[in-house]
């Protein structure tokens, strides 16, 4: 499989403002990708500068095995982008922009444009004026869903969709899974990478701070455990890795981490096991552990989506 | 809580936020009458010449269209005279961008909308752009009174003539207060404001040159009109100075009345729905930017038409004072050659080329506020290049400031011909004199091109005071009487003056050269910086 974005310590600072600070980015080929980090940690300047829209002040960026800044306009026609903030013509219709983008982009694909208009529950005919943010971000998801490209570069691109529309949409990320399709999806809603991702990058401060399967990131934290037991537990306080400790008689309710989780069953299994339920990490933990008390990475200057060149 | 609360705190936010804007305004607008007595001080020292050229002017039906009457014969009242358009347009516009700023244009973006969240009342926000561009022309009124006294005119004059100006400004904020309420974007809520201003001049300019027994009575509809109606110099008629005010009254209660009927961001022109499918030819980046650019060109392009008509029709009658020296020495210095009706339509289409080059620079800044406004990302996140994309839309920047100048002179042929001294030749030779006037409107676009390229920032504060100077260098240049050095910076300066002097391709072709080297430049640096 060869990478359908790969990064390597990229940088890119607005003035005085770092934004990006040697980031790392791999995503291969055919895989969802989830890009996840706070607003300001520098989802939008890394797209933008996949895009050729920025040009990165260091490191190396390749998009679909070619220059991101040089070889801008090739490797459009085989991507498509949806912006996290559209903003569109006031007088061109839904259906105007959605035509337009797609041929500017090399066509699309007539019989899934409309197919899409319906599941987004999209009128086409509505000067964008008029268009809330949620139908604009459809818009931005129709023009770039309907055409036929490998990549999808789509940064939080469920920001203004109501619960519904937002299933429509996992659904449709589905399908691109499906077709073979790569999709990069930058997001700060944990629950829709969660269902939605192969592999999640977790990006602060410009910089990667963890990457990998979910299941390579749920081992990097820590399972609740609560079970009651057929006697008193013995020692448990002094396994490694067993955290907030509570014992209530036969009762014991811990955190442990996912490494140590073995040590920990067989150690209660010793006691007697009568019920044990056990609560694997979510994504939420894994994220408040790194950004929780994390005072700079929460107003961090750094640009992202939604924020004005600086 | 009534329907003005937080109008104290909206107003010291607007005036925070166009702290320089104004300043400039009321600077370059004081500075322009300021320079233009010294001028006319240094051209006619002697009473004598002053006198002659005074009498001269105030029977040309075409200087009168330009200028305006005449009222009294001292250097106050020709100052008066000859600021009148120029003074009564620049506080018109000025008026103009400050209401529509503060009112649909914060509310296109929304900006408005946080605000009247807080505790903000419903007019609170109209009031406050009302109170910023009245105070604004009433720092211009004191600001020219003060500099004309200090140069010498009387003082009473001097407070007409100021006054005048300032009134026109009132007005025009009265006409913006309800523009912004009619249309829903703040783009068209300001083109029909200007639109307004330019009727305002065209029913002055007709009203002024009209004969006895001619329609003299539409000078008094125009707010442009009473800035000379009141004759600052002459036996002044101080009522009229309450036209203004009474019409600012009348049109902000108008669009406070009107504010009220109608929902926030929503305007009370109607919205009907459009296709559901892009026509087939929307597909290039071309037609992107002609299908954005189609209504504002339409619209300058008739403008252009009926100002050349008018223009055009008023010229009849100037052969006659073809005798007096005086007068020919003028029109040669303000822009003109031999033979006086050429020399007069010379000297509008070089302002019409002025115009035009307004028309070109607001063309290509649309490429930054397509960038500011994100709608750039998606289309240059397609297979467009950046150089597609931004030849596009300086394409049709070029092509559509040679048909509004080909129309202007279309249109004063036109003109000459209705008052039967044209004919098929004579507008040929229009169109051809108009066109002449391309070449240095372009230079200034290719100008606005490079800015745009290597200092988008700086881009519009920067093209619109290049175009600023050139205005002020073109009606003041020969009046205070610049060294060619300076002159010869100004791409005008370049062109000779058509119809009527002689042709020569040399200055067309370095010209043309000079603006095709400024937009290739700008487009090079937009290939090689970052967007957004």
């Amino acid at each position: 499989m060869t990478a359908a974005i790969d990064i390597a310590g990229l940088r890119k600072s607005y003035g005085k403002t770092v934004a990006l600070d040697g980031l790392d980015l791999t995503v291969t080929q055919g895989e969802v990708h989830g890009f996840l980090g706070p607003n300001g940690a520098g989802k939008t300047t890394t797209i933008r500068i996949l895009l050729g829209l920025l040009r990165a002040d260091g490191g190396t960026a390749r998009l679909l095995g070619g220059d991101p800044w040089t070889e801008a306009t090739g490797l459009h026609r085989r991507l498509a982008y949806v912006p996290g903030d559209v903003s569109l013509w006031p007088n061109f219709t839904g259906g105007e922009v959605i035509d337009l983008l797609g041929r500017l982009r090399g066509g699309l694909d007539a019989g899934r444009r409309s197919s899409l208009l319906e599941r987004f529950e999209l009128d086409p005919t509505i000067k964008a004026r008029a268009y809330s943010k949620g139908n604009r971000q459809k818009v931005a998801l129709i023009a770039a869903l309907a055409s036929d490209v490998e990549l999808l570069l789509l940064d939080e691109p469920t920001a203004g969709l109501d619960p519904l529309m937002e299933a429509s949409f996992r659904t449709c990320i589905e399908d691109e899974r499906q077709r073979g399709r790569t999709v990069l999806l930058s997001s700060h809603i944990l629950s829709e990478v969660e269902a939605l991702c192969d592999r999640v990058t977790i990006i602060r401060l410009g910089r990667a701070v963890e990457s990998g399967s979910l299941a390579d990131l749920r081992h990097l934290t820590r399972t609740s455990i609560s079970a009651e037991l057929a006697g008193p537990p013995d020692g448990l306080d002094q396994l490694p890795g067993v955290h907030a400790l509570d014992v209530e008689g036969n009762r014991v309710t811990c955190e442990v981490d996912t490494d140590k989780l073995d040590g920990l069953l067989r150690r209660l299994s010793a006691a007697g096991v009568r019920s044990l339920t056990s609560q694997p990490p979510t994504l939420e933990e894994l994220f408040l552990r790194h950004y929780a008390g994390d005072g700079p990475a929460a107003g961090s200057p750094a640009r992202d989506s939604g924020g004005v060149p600086a | 809580m009534n329907t003005v609360t937080g109008t104290g705190a909206l107003t010291r936010l607007a005036l925070r936020r166009d702290r320089t804007m104004i300043a400039i305004w009321v600077y370059a607008l004081t500075a322009f009458v300021a320079f233009t007595v010294y001028g006319f001080k240094k051209l006619y020292p002697t009473t004598a010449g002053l006198n002659e050229f005074i009498a001269a002017a105030a029977h040309n039906p075409a200087l009168l269209s330009l200028y305006g009457p005449l009222y009294g014969n001292s250097l106050g009242s020709l100052t008066a005279w000859r600021d009148a358009a120029l003074g009564g347009i620049g506080t018109g516009l000025m008026s103009i961008f400050i209401v529509i700023r503060h009112t649909r244009a914060d509310e296109e973006t929304g900006r408005l909308e946080l605000v009247g969240s807080a505790v903000v009342g419903r007019h609170a926000a109209l009031v406050s752009a009302l109170l910023v561009a009245c105070g604004a022309n009433i720092g211009i009124g004191v600001l020219m009174a003060a500099a004309a006294i200090a140069l010498g005119l009387p003082a009473a004059g001097s407070i007409a003539m100021a006054a005048g100006f300032a009134g026109c400004g009132l007005a025009f904020t009265g006409v913006a207060a309800v523009t912004a309420q009619l249309a829903q974007t703040a783009r068209s809520a300001r083109g029909l404001a200007i639109g307004l201003l330019g009727v305002a001049f065209l029913l002055r300019a007709v009203g002024d040159s009209a004969g006895p027994g001619g329609p003299r009575w539409l000078s008094w509809l125009s707010p442009m009109g009473w800035a000379e109606l009141d004759r600052a110099f002459g036996p002044i008629r101080w009522w009229v100075l309450a036209l203004p005010v009474v019409t600012v009254a009348a049109l902000a209660t108008g669009a406070a009345l009107l504010a009220v009927r109608r929902d926030y961001d929503a305007g009370l022109l109607p919205q009907r729905p459009g296709p559901a499918r892009g026509a087939a030819s929307l597909g290039t980046p071309l037609a992107l930017a002609w299908r954005l650019q189609r209504a504002s060109l339409l619209a300058w392009t008739s403008g252009a038409l009926v100002w050349g008509i008018v223009i055009g029709s008023a010229a009849k009658g100037i052969g006659g004072l073809l005798g007096s020296e005086q007068v020919k020495r003028i029109m040669i210095k303000l822009g003109g050659q031999t033979g006086l009706t050429d020399a007069y339509i010379a000297a509008i289409l070089s302002f019409s080329g002025l115009i035009a080059a307004g028309y070109a620079i607001s063309v290509v800044l649309r490429l930054r506020s397509e960038e500011t406004s994100e709608r750039a990302d998606p289309v240059l996140a397609t297979s467009v290049s950046r150089t597609a994309w931004g030849l596009s839309h300086l394409s049709v920047a070029a092509a559509g400031t040679i048909l509004i100048l080909c129309v202007a002179g279309l249109g004063t042929g036109l003109g000459l011909t209705l008052r039967s001294v044209g004919g098929g030749s004579v507008i040929a030779s229009n169109v051809l004199a108009g066109l002449a006037q391309a070449p240095a409107a372009l230079v200034i676009a290719g100008l606005a091109a490079l800015l745009y390229g290597l200092a988008p920032r700086a881009s519009a504060a920067g093209s619109w005071t290049v175009l600023g100077v050139v205005v002020l260098m073109l009606f003041l240049g020969a009046t205070i009487q610049l060294s060619h050095w300076v002159l010869d910076v100004s791409p005008f300066t370049h062109l000779p003056k058509l119809p009527g002097g002689a042709v020569s391709a040399v200055p067309f072709v370095w010209l043309s050269l000079i603006a095709v080297a400024l937009a290739a430049a700008g487009l090079a640096g937009l290939r090689r910086r970052d967007i957004g």
